[in-house]
């Protein structure tokens, strides 16, 4: 459905530091991307459509709430939630595998009640990249194997943002090829879990309904 | 006094000669300011992203520094003059202060504070007290700059603008 070719695309952008927000909104702005700046994981959770319980602001209607994110970078360091805790949240939709059967079912109900906010890409497919001003290799490690596509070193300079489109690209054809295996260098940091899931049932943000 | 301010003083107010004279003034000072270490290579990476469509990029830039920087400097001051100093939140506004210099180019800034925390690692009070001294004398030096700095800028923008009309 989106025109991958000469989309635009939307970057969430997360850090507590008002100069780094400037900083990364005009180096996102300066590479063609559309750009949302929040202060906190919490406010970034609110813009993804992921309240944090169940509650009524989840249940929002499409025109009022359609804000389509392609691509997450946050700061690690971060009062409250850190990148880490909110590239947690993003990333909990893998425990969907662990329900089954009646599935379906079960999602055609719930789908009328609730909209994804996200069209038709699942939440959890959303790219994450974590930015920090420290160089510490088990932080670096921790946030990969935690399923971020990318950490960069701050300050973040204009050609890290290079790197962006193609885990943006990536996320959407592998939409369209769930079977599309990668190969490229950064494949060690993708985790097997996320080839298993089927299109149908990323389609749901099951995190809105408390499940886990 | 720059020999080319001569130069300026004798021709028209808005002449071009003048206008490049403010510019060669501006490009001297931050020239200077990345010899003598104030500045590093990533003042020139906001440099590169101020263009037509952000003009004010680089001046909104050091205004949020130096406002989070003047901040920090005064949390920081009160803290260390404690009896008892809490080093994890000293080192917790020192870790602050270094990100924001360091996301703006400061580079003496940047390593004082880099110092600066290793003396809280050590709980060393009296190292504290000496490197908040250090980081406040390099802050304040770049400060100055970044004002002449700004108020060229701000000429020099003001001119392209007379000009325009």
């Amino acid at each position: 459905m989106a025109v991958v070719a000469e989309a635009q695309f939307h970057v969430l952008a997360v850090d507590d530091s008002l100069m780094d927000r400037k900083l990364i909104e005009r180096l996102l702005k300066t590479s063609s991307f559309q750009v949302t700046a929040v202060d906190s994981g919490s406010r970034a959770l609110e813009v993804l459509g992921l309240s944090e319980g169940l509650t009524s602001s989840s249940a929002v209607s499409p025109a009022h709430n359609e804000i389509e994110v392609n691509l997450v970078i946050t700061d690690y360091c971060m009062p409250g939630m850190t990148g880490y805790d909110l590239l947690k949240k993003i990333k909990v939709q893998l425990m969907l595998p662990h329900i089954s059967i009646s599935w379906t079912c079960f999602e055609r109900f719930m789908g009328s009640l609730f909209v994804s906010h996200q069209g038709s890409s699942s939440l959890k497919d959303i790219p994450v990249v974590i930015m920090s001003s420290e160089n510490v290799p088990s932080r670096i490690n921790r946030c990969l194997e935690g399923g971020a596509q990318e950490f960069f070193l701050k300050p973040v300079q204009l050609s890290d943002m290079k790197r962006l489109r193609p885990h943006i690209l990536k996320g959407k054809s592998k939409e369209q090829q769930p079977q599309e295996e990668e190969t490229s260098s950064t494949s060690n940091k993708r985790k097997a879990m996320d080839e298993e899931l089927s299109p149908e049932r990323r389609r749901l943000k099951l995190s809105n309904y408390s499940l886990i | 006094m720059l020999p080319l301010c001569s130069r300026v003083l004798l021709s028209h107010p808005f002449s071009p000669m003048s206008l490049m004279a403010l510019r060669e003034q501006l490009n001297m000072l931050v020239n200077s300011m990345y010899i003598e270490g104030l500045l590093d290579q990533q003042f020139q990476q906001l440099q590169m992203l101020q263009d037509a469509s952000s003009p004010g990029f680089v001046a909104e830039v050091i205004n949020l520094f130096c406002e989070d920087a003047e901040r920090i400097l005064t949390e920081l001051t009160k803290l260390v003059d404690q009896a008892v100093v809490d080093f994890q939140k000293v080192d917790a506004y020192v870790h602050q202060l270094k990100g924001s210099s360091s996301s703006v180019g400061a580079q003496n800034v940047k390593l004082a504070c880099i110092q600066f925390r290793q003396f809280c690692e050590e709980n060393n009070k009296d190292g504290c007290l000496n490197a908040l001294n250090v980081v406040k004398h390099h802050y304040y030096l770049l400060r100055n700059k970044f004002d002449t700095m700004l108020q060229l800028e701000q000429r020099i923008q003001a001119y392209d603008s007379k000009q325009q009309n």
